[in-house]
């Protein structure tokens, strides 16, 4: 396969960040039915179809490039966004070491990883990379294990330490969360960092999935999709900088809608890590204009049903308030109500 | 999700450890490397034998960072429904085996300010991997070994070759037992406590460590039970339809497996939780061999862990 790769898209400023009609077909749409209801729906996280974002273990696409770049600006501003606690290097490594070979196993004109004993060297040819080091000396590298290889890889990276019968988020890069800060969570037990969501309380969804990630095993990772709503192709919708985006929920017209609400879709991955019997967790982020979504008949009229029909306590928390029927009023005419067929893909 | 991602392995050493415990080395069938594990890790061991399939849960007491092979110690067992002998009588160099990926429910805390490790017997194991990581880093430990004999002190030499004087061993034969008051009596904050070994070991550690203040997530401890022997029972697995004869010799999980269903496990030891099933209806008295569910759990008499629990009844009826 080959990937092209929108080097020059924007994130911000002037969000030229578009979706390829091929990336519009893959996009990884949450709604299986055309209502929604708040689930943990973890599922094994093993190959899906051929293209599909779920293809390889780590997906890289079209804003490889672009989604590194955007990183860069936001720890050139905010070098908090990366944060590892002391006793997290082995877990550190252990990330390093699924990445890498994730990354050249599925990709291996982009990436290449060769290894001698602990000597191993590197080869990132997309972001013209090439690094020599000692696997487990953290001297032999430019930066800490997490924070060099996490600037290589889309989505945001979370590393919990498990102890106490718990889960503990001590490390990781975070500058594409959807309204949540590594900062104020690190240190938080499983549910802590968890807390708000609402309705999931009441379900103790959160104590079942606490028991089942204890258990989580080497070599069989789950993942599961969430999913919300951002104004402008937004990667970083930090708390830190609410003033810069808070702002355009308000702005959202008949008008500006097609174009400036974007479907988030968070591909969540979590891996048992082998040496320091952690647990890693990757959010990744997928961003789609209603403008594009509407170009699939199926996803018009499904999201249109989903939003039309979302429980308010949802609508409120993720914060779709000022601007939900606004959206809805978009996609209305796309919507016959015609029956769509049933899993989520297009037709 | 029970067992669809084991490892084919070889047997590629066998040596004998004490008169009772031989350690195996196993290589992967395929070449290369197993995958990397922590300290504290065990697999499952899957023994094809002629009539019956064991699978038996041993720690890893190779160093973490060796992974051209594992190395498990087994240590026989006269009375058992079998495994360790098919290991010591028909396991010879060569022999394929299949093991699971490492599972660890015996992680040291990457947090504490010292370590304390006490072993009885083949409790070792888990200690030699989980040695090799704290070799290699700053935080002090010991480890206190208790034996029944000299001859019984299995990696005695290797331990005092890599650890020297943070090991101290003790033997029955001589009358020089763990001074456990006094060891867990007066530690520096931040000290976490591990134990491995016999029952009655766990039980005086755990124990003294809770009448000396010490807050229960400093506590650590395994004790994989192996499935005790029992009377023969019928139980009958309602969602699948289907009746199973478990034999005195063997456990309820294994009966269930045997008769091609699958059931969830992940320890095989009564410890993960994995394998909890729930009772739809029992005539007579569950036997709990397990260290998981509650008292109130188990007293109630819904829930039962295959893995290692019986039932002495007539008719069980399981949801599953
Ligand atoms: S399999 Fe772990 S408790 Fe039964």
């Amino acid at each position: 396969m080959s990937v092209v790769f929108k080097a020059n898209e924007t994130f911000r400023d002037d969000f030229t960040f578009r979706n390829s009609p091929k990336a519009i077909r893959r996009f990884p749409l949450p709604f299986v039915d055309d209502e929604y209801m708040y689930s943990v729906n973890i599922e094994p996280h093993t190959p899906g179809p051929k293209g599909s974002v779920t293809e390889f273990a780590i997906d890289v696409d079209e804003h490889y490039i672009a989604e590194c770049k955007d990183r860069e600006i936001v720890l050139l501003e905010d070098p908090l966004r990366y944060q590892a606690l002391p006793h997290m290097m082995s877990a550190q490594w252990d990330v390093l070491e699924l990445i890498m070979e994730s990354m050249s196993r599925d990709y291996p004109e982009l990436f290449s990883l060769t290894k001698t004993g602990n000597r191993w060297a590197w080869t990132n040819r997309p972001l013209g990379i090439h690094t020599e080091f000692t696997f487990g000396d953290a001297a032999t590298l430019p930066r800490e294990p997490l924070d060099y290889i996490t600037r290589q890889v889309q989505g945001d990276w979370v590393v919990m330490d498990q102890r106490e019968g718990d889960l503990f988020a001590e490390a990781g890069m975070v500058t594409t969360p959807a309204d949540w800060s590594l900062d104020f969570d690190i240190g938080m037990t499983f549910k802590e960092w968890h807390g708000p969501v609402p309705l999931a309380h009441e379900l103790s969804v959160f104590t079942r999935a606490l028991k089942f990630l204890l258990n989580l095993r080497l070599n069989e990772p789950v993942r599961r999709l969430n999913w919300t709503m951002t104004i402008h192709p937004r990667l970083d919708t930090s708390p830190e900088f609410y003033y810069r985006w808070g702002k355009d929920r308000a702005s959202v017209t008949p008008e500006s809608v097609a174009d400036d609400a974007h479907l988030r879709v968070e591909l969540q991955g979590l891996w048992r890590l082998p040496r320091s019997n952690g647990i890693v967790f990757s959010i990744r982020c997928y961003l789609i204009s209603m403008r594009e979504l509407a170009s699939v008949p199926k996803w018009a009229r499904r999201v249109h049903r989903v939003l039309k029909n979302l429980d308010p306590a949802l609508v409120d928390y993720k914060g779709l308030t000022r601007y939900r029927d606004t959206v809805v009023d978009w996609l209305a005419p796309f919507d016959d109500g015609a029956p769509t067929s049933p899993g989520a893909g297009p037709d | 999700m029970s067992h669809a991602n084991t490892i084919l392995v070889r047997v590629s050493a066998i040596e004998p450890l004490t008169p009772l415990i031989k350690r195996f080395a196993l290589s992967p069938a395929a070449g290369g490397f197993l995958p990397a594990f922590s300290g504290g890790s065990h697999i499952i061991v899957v023994m094809r034998g002629a009539t019956r399939v064991h699978r038996n849960p041993y720690s890893l007491l190779s160093p973490p960072n060796l992974l051209d092979s594992y190395q498990i110690g087994v240590r026989r067992m006269e009375v058992s429904r079998g495994g360790s002998m098919f290991m010591h009588d028909h396991v010879r160099i060569g022999s394929e085996l299949e093991i699971t990926h490492p599972v660890n429910l015996f992680n040291l805390d990457k947090l504490a300010r010292k370590h304390i490790l006490i072993a009885g017997g083949i409790g070792i194991t888990p200690f030699m991997a989980q040695m090799e990581d704290l070799r290699a880093g700053s935080v002090p430990y010991e480890l206190h070994y208790s034996v029944r004999g000299p001859e019984h002190s299995a990696f005695r030499d290797r331990l005092l070759e890599r650890h020297g004087a943070r090991i101290r061993i003790y033997h029955d034969s001589a009358n020089d037992f763990i001074d456990v008051e006094g060891l867990l009596g007066n530690q520096p904050l931040g000290t976490h406590v591990y134990v491995c070994g016999p029952a009655g070991m766990i039980e005086k550690v755990v124990g003294t460590a809770r009448i000396a203040g010490w807050s229960g997530s400093h506590i650590h401890w395994e004790q994989f039970s192996a499935p005790p022997v029992g009377d023969a029972f019928d139980v009958f697995l309602a969602k699948s339809g289907v009746s199973v004869r478990v034999p005195p010799d063997q456990s309820l999980l294994e009966a269930i497996e045997a008769a091609g269903v699958d059931a969830p496990y992940l320890c095989r030891g009564g410890v993960c939780g994995e394998c909890r099933t729930k009772v739809l209806e029992v005539d007579g008295v569950l036997v709990h061999n397990d260290h998981f569910l509650s008292s109130e759990e188990k007293e109630s008499g819904r829930a039962i862990m295959p893995c290692v629990s019986r039932a002495q009844c007539t008719k069980l009826v399981l949801d599953l």
